[in-house]
């Protein structure tokens, strides 16, 4: 390719490749993306007792951890930071490896964060049932868990950055950009929002109070949608999007200003969290106004990976994989389409505390999150067992059209419901009184509920039909380390 | 504003506000030239690869922003622009239209009040007896009582353990209308003492037995415990309760000869309420309704009863 005349500087690179092939690191990826099945089956299996919990109260069997309360932060850990976490960790390492061209910088260091990451995982596993808890969202778990996070994720920031340093092609592949701006920030996300004073060995306060405590949590809990759950799985997006549609990515430059713009302007979207709260009314509008912002950016991301298949659509027909990644990044640019409105204060007087929100975050997280990263470990998992492909393919066209059947079902009722409930407890009488009671909002929310449950349990039977391909793919191969190939020979 | 401790903060807000929104437009127009002008990478054409590989096969092509992103974009900034001048959001401006959602809050608070006014108007002549049988009053009074009062007193006013029964005629704290009224607006803190560690179990239990035989017939040991618990009755107890155990609106005491217990009135309920003692609390809601609410609930939940 001419490029390569541009570059001269990439033949003194290979003086370092070695005689013996050397190989990437796919054991690390192969524990992650195995993790990503187990915690997905095991996250999604609370949230479908939880959501049946909602209809049945006495599911709980009156045991304190099996009550609603302590099994929500349960599932939401789960998912996102066991489910979602490990797929990340696993599609990151695998991409930084093969776009630098380069092995981990450290194997140990790789080892530690995996094992670290799990005992994490089991350790809120047990401490959530029990009742420990911060009580911050999403940033549940008590002290000692929290430093344990930390020194996990600095292991897997000095890791990934680390890997960039040592890679042998000049430019950074856009996915990476998208997986470093995850690491980085999650690690200042997580720190500052769990400054905490320890009292004794499960419990601590916050380091911040009243409103200031809350727009921190908001400032965190926000960026972890946006860097924890959108910039790394754009990320994944970047890179397994068009690797299987075989397609280059649609726009660089797209790629450059939805990039800034969303790592600038997510970090100020977290005041529509306190919309109509103690927060200063200042704080609430730039809330707003960079949460509309920042629509476009979220936008950005969705055009490039589905014009990415353009003179390759025929695809979509064939190849289910492709079919979990683009219905993925529909439900990202509707979801984000969706979160901009709801942060409008107007909207937000209706929305705010009602199952939308619920709506709202699961067209996130099941349609985008778990779609782009079930999508992802289809295309990886065969490639760490040294085969073609999954071992069935007809079963993730049946996984996907049963997880699209699932999350429809689950997003539609929670709208229903939202607004319904929104609407129900608004409504006044003419002399000023409300016209229903709560209790009677709720009632009217069962028939939502129980479609949601049918939603959920719809796409978590998706997962058992994954979790059965992948160990049938599994069997059939051996696990495969992949040998760096020379320089030259890639850019012949 | 009070929200800033110093002038620097105010304009640290608004510079990282504007700053931001720069920092995109620039972005934007910088990433919207035609590739020739932009020098990113000479010779490079719209819609043909960047010359990178990553991978084996990884390309990104030098495709232009669309432009009906592009004008998304510059609307959503003209928007929050737009917002950020009418509204306060840049540090302690207040915005052009000098709205606050305290303000907002105090508006319509108003002009709802004034809207239920006349209804409200009419019960402030009427007597509170007269409330509870207006139909209106009552309809009214019932939703009011549906939103604060059936959590503890139940949708039907029935009540439940430790939360009184407000249909049955037995009042804690006085059943005439002025006294349901008082109840609501200022609240109730009743305070049964504990007596566990003066009398010790077996005092407990022979005043219990006394309690019991105060709304029902006890004989053999009953009676002798009974009879044990009358003294101490007399010297701790009546001083609430009264020396024949009928209660006391001004305090709260419960009549304790009618057979109605707000904490159960078995041996083993009346023994731990003597041991450890019982504090009910009404909340006052005279600063969350209004003289006119307040006077249209007494009606109802007098109603109740007569």
């Amino acid at each position: 390719m001419s490029a390569i005349a541009a570059y001269p500087d990439y033949s003194s690179s290979i003086n370092h490749v070695p005689a013996v092939p050397e190989t990437y690191n796919y054991r690390v990826v192969r524990q992650f993306a195995i993790m990503t099945v187990v915690w997905g089956i095991v996250g999604m299996l609370v949230g479908v007792y939880i959501a049946a919990e909602l209809i049945w109260p006495d599911l709980s069997l009156h045991l304190p951890w099996l009550g609603y309360g302590r099994l929500r932060p349960l599932h939401t850990n789960a998912v996102i930071f066991a489910f979602g976490g490990c797929a990340l960790m696993a599609s990151s390492y695998y991409v930084v490896q093969r776009t630098c061209q380069t092995r981990l910088l450290s194997d140990r260091l790789a080892s530690f964060h995996f094992w670290g990451w799990q005992l994490v995982i089991v350790l809120a596993a047990i401490t959530l049932p029990l009742g420990y808890t911060s009580s911050k969202e999403y940033a549940e778990l008590e002290w000692p868990i929290d430093i344990l996070i930390a020194v996990v994720w600095v292991a897997y920031a000095i890791n990934f950055f680390g890997t960039l340093a040592i890679r042998r092609v000049r430019h950074i592949y856009v996915a990476n950009w998208f997986f470093g701006a995850f690491v980085l920030t999650v690690a200042i996300l997580h720190i500052v929002n769990s400054a905490e004073i320890p009292v004794s060995m499960w419990k601590s306060y916050s380091a911040y109070a009243g409103v200031q405590d809350a727009m921190v949590q908001w400032w965190y809990g926000h960026n972890a949608v946006g860097f924890f759950l959108t910039a790394g799985f754009l990320g994944m997006m970047y890179y397994f999007i068009p690797k299987q549609a075989g397609r280059p990515v649609y726009s660089y430059r797209l790629s450059v200003v939805h990039f800034w713009a969303l790592i600038f302007t997510y970090m100020w979207a977290g005041p529509h969290h306190l919309h109509f709260t103690a927060l200063p009314d200042w704080t609430q509008s730039i809330g707003m106004v960079f949460s509309l912002i920042l629509l476009a950016p979220s936008w950005g991301g969705m055009i490039n990976g589905i014009m990415t298949l353009s003179g390759a659509w025929d695809q979509l027909r064939t190849d289910p994989i492709l079919k979990f990644l683009v219905v993925s990044v529909s439900f990202y640019g509707m979801s984000t389409f969706e979160g901009p409105m709801m942060s409008i204060k107007t909207v937000n007087a209706l929305s705010h505390y009602t199952d939308w929100t619920i709506g709202h975050v699961h067209s996130g997280a099941l349609g985008w999150v778990a779609m782009i990263s079930i999508g992802s470990m289809y295309y990886l998992i065969p490639r760490l067992f040294g085969l073609q492909q999954m071992y069935s393919i007809k079963a993730i066209s049946l996984h996907f059209w049963v997880t699209t059947i699932g999350i429809v079902l689950y997003i539609a009722s929670m709208w229903i419901a939202g607004v319904m409930e929104g609407l129900m407890w608004r409504a006044m009488n003419p002399d000023g009184t409300l016209t229903y009671a709560f209790v009677e909002v709720v009632k009217a929310t069962y028939p939502y509920y129980f479609i949601r449950l049918l939603g959920g349990a719809i796409v978590f039977s998706g997962m058992l039909i994954m979790a059965w391909n992948v160990w049938k793919t599994v069997s059939r191969g051996r696990p495969y380390d992949a040998p760096i190939p020379a320089l030259q020979a890639v850019h012949a | 504003m009070s929200d800033f401790f110093s002038v620097f903060w105010k304009f640290w807000i608004t510079t990282l506000t504007l700053g931001g929104i720069a920092f995109c437009l620039v972005l934007l127009i910088n990433m919207s030239k035609r590739p020739s002008d932009s020098g990113h990478a000479a010779g490079e054409q719209t819609g043909e690869p960047m010359g990178h590989v990553w991978d084996e096969d990884l390309q990104e092509l030098n495709n232009p922003l669309p432009t009906w992103w592009l004008r998304l974009f510059y609307i959503s900034i003209i928007f929050g622009l737009g917002y950020l001048v009418l509204y306060p959001g840049l540090g302690s401006y207040a915005g052009y239209l000098n709205w606050t959602s305290r303000g907002a809050y105090v508006q319509e608070k108003q002009s709802a009040d004034l809207e239920i006014k006349p209804i409200f108007d009419r019960f402030a002549q009427m007597d509170i007896t007269e409330i509870a049988k207006d139909p209106e009053a009552r309809l009214i009074g019932q939703r009011l009582f549906i939103n604060h009062c059936a959590q503890c007193h139940g949708s039907d006013g029935g009540g439940q353990r430790g939360y009184p029964n407000l249909k049955d005629n037995d009042w804690l704290w006085g059943g005439e209308p002025a006294s349901i009224e008082q109840t609501i607006r200022e609240g109730r803190q009743a305070q049964m003492p504990a007596w566990g560690t003066v009398y010790g179990e077996e005092g407990v239990k022979q005043l219990a037995h006394y309690v019991l035989s105060l709304s029902r017939p006890v004989n053999g040991d009953d009676a002798a415990l009974a009879a044990k618990g009358a003294p101490l009755f007399a010297t701790t107890c009546a001083a609430c309760h009264g020396a024949e155990g009928k209660g006391n609106p001004v305090m709260g005491a419960p009549n304790l000869t009618d057979h109605i217990w707000l904490y159960g009135g078995a041996e083993k309920e009346v023994m731990e309420t003597i041991r450890h003692g019982r504090h009910g609390v009404m909340p006052a809601h005279k600063d969350r309704l209004s003289s006119a609410h307040i006077r249209v609930l007494a009606g109802y939940v007098y109603g109740f009863s007569h």
